[in-house]
């Protein structure tokens, strides 16, 4: 029975130390540790919510750069591809314009040739005339040189003329 | 490993020699009185007791401070002035005198009435003297306020860092505490307010539990074991609980809405009565709890001395062993069940109920 009996004085006691306890501690340790943890959760949860929504960016920044690689890829296959067609047509349009003038200078220096192949023609025509003249003067003048001669050939073209 | 085992049987053997030449110099053992002595208050701390190397049984005793009221006056005395002097100690114009842990008022000489059924007659002085219990709580306030004021010291200090040294050892209990006892039990937006009484109330228990179960010097009083401790840290659950109740705890405790008329007239006295079981449960948990671990671990240790063998000491040493660690727990457990049931009551006494 001793046992369950209350004294007084440790009630006394008990009472004092733990209200001393209590207004101590409430007043000059739990606050600060309690403010430490809560600060300290809450960075820490603010941290992960920064590091997702950084990861979030991260990967919309990656997926937009992506995408604009993407469009940049196909321009540059539009600009390569409009490249080569403008190419293709400059050089079309240049061997075109290159054979046009060609046959135009060809057409022209056929012309000029037959010009003056004609020229050269009628030069030579004019010459072999004029030298068929000199020649034939100077044979008439070789053949009619004797009398003799004169009279044969002068038979010659009488005869003729007889046959006729 | 061996070796630990071997030394650990060795010193045993000592013991149990030495208690034997002991028991045959005393004759039988009273364990029943050894054990109430270690599990009551008393008003000097026992340090050692030896025998020299001449043969002398050395007492060493811790006198503490004697505070009485007697007669609208406070008196002070050294209780070693009642233990080792054998005549009683003046008050005024009347005498007191130590019996049995208890103050009496006597005459000059001293006497002791009794009457027909063996009571004694005499009258008490109010006693409030800083006896073992008193001292080891004292000690466990020291305890407890200089770990947490340097905690929140450190806590201010380093702020959000993370805690160093002892404050890593406490914080993790500090966080259960808070989360597990006080934002489980009781509703969102009134569990912080009770976490300061909640952690001191945890704190509290658990040192003293702890320096309870210490075998020797500053600590094996059994203060969390005493009923009047228990109660007094009851009360202030009870205030705690009903001081913050609402408006809907003290309707459904009076009014038992819902319930037909008879109903009620059985309900409102239990609920009622319910209001003080509740703490009164939580008194008589931890006592009995603690106290009977000390009586445990104490009544395993006297057997050897009651066999009077030493070839029972590594039985009883093994299984006082497991006691211990068992009191480890308990001393721990009985801390969180305090803190928790105390926290339940809280948290029914503060949310609004639906019916």
């Amino acid at each position: 029975m001793e046992l369950l009996t209350p004294s007084p004085g440790l009630i006394f006691w008990t009472t004092l130390t733990f209200v001393i306890l209590l207004v101590v501690l409430r007043k000059y340790a739990w606050p600060s540790v309690l403010r430490a943890l809560k600060v300290r959760e809450e960075t820490i949860s603010f941290a992960l919510e920064d590091a997702k929504h950084a990861k979030e960016e991260v990967e919309m920044m990656e997926q937009k750069r992506r995408k604009i690689t993407e469009e940049a890829r196909k321009e540059r296959d539009l600009i390569l591809k409009e490249a080569r067609q403008m190419k293709s047509e400059i050089v079309e349009e240049a061997q075109k314009a290159a054979r046009e003038e060609t046959g135009r200078m060809v057409e022209k220096a056929s012309r000029d040739i037959e010009k003056q192949r004609k020229d050269a023609m009628l030069e030579i025509r004019e010459t072999i005339g004029r030298l068929s003249v000199e020649i034939a003067e100077k044979i008439l003048k070789e053949e009619l040189s004797g009398d003799e001669k004169q009279k044969k050939v002068i038979n010659k073209y009488l005869n003729e003329m007889n046959l006729n | 490993m061996k070796r630990f085992v071997l030394i650990f049987f060795l010193l045993l053997s000592g013991f149990a020699v030495q208690a034997e030449e002991q028991s045959s110099g005393e004759g039988e053992v009273d364990a029943f009185g050894l054990i109430m002595e270690h599990i009551s208050d008393a008003h000097q701390w026992h340090v050692i007791d030896y025998t020299n190397s001449r043969g002398i049984h050395v007492h060493i005793n811790m006198p503490l401070p004697v505070i009485l009221w007697y007669n609208n006056s406070l008196w002070f005395f050294s209780s070693g002035h009642f233990y080792h002097e054998q005549g009683p100690q003046q008050l005024g114009n009347d005498y007191v005198v130590l019996h049995d842990e208890h103050f009496y008022i006597t005459d000059a000489s001293g006497t002791i009435h009794t009457d027909s059924s063996g009571n004694i007659a005499n009258v008490s002085p109010m006693d409030f003297s800083i006896t073992k219990n008193v001292a080891s709580m004292l000690l466990s306030m020291a305890l407890l306020l200089m770990l947490f004021l340097s905690a929140g010291k450190a806590y201010a200090r380093r702020g959000i860092a993370p805690p160093r040294g002892i404050n890593a050892v406490l914080e993790p209990l500090i966080l259960f505490v808070r989360d597990d006892i006080a934002r489980s039990q009781i509703s969102k937006d009134k569990a912080d307010k009770f976490v300061p009484f909640l952690l001191t109330l945890f704190f509290f228990i658990w040192i003293n539990n702890l320096l309870g179960i210490i075998p020797f010097f500053p600590g094996g009083s059994n203060l969390s074991g005493n009923i009047s401790f228990t109660a007094t840290l009851a009360v202030f659950a009870f205030l705690a609980i009903n001081v913050f109740a609402v408006k809907d705890y003290w309707k459904h405790i009076f009014l038992a809405p819902g319930m037909p008329f008879p109903i009620k007239l059985l309900l409102v006295p239990l609920e009622l009565i319910g209001i003080f079981t509740k703490p009164f449960a939580l008194m008589i948990r931890l006592f009995a709890n603690i106290t009977a671990g000390h009586i445990i671990i104490l009544s395993l240790i006297s057997i050897i001395f009651i066999i009077k063998s030493i070839y029972i000491a590594p039985v009883s040493i093994l299984l006082s062993l497991v006691m211990f660690m068992l009191e480890l727990l308990v001393a721990v457990l009985q801390a969180y069940i305090f803190t928790l049931l105390t926290a339940l009551f809280i948290g029914l006494s503060t949310t609004k109920t639906e019916h």
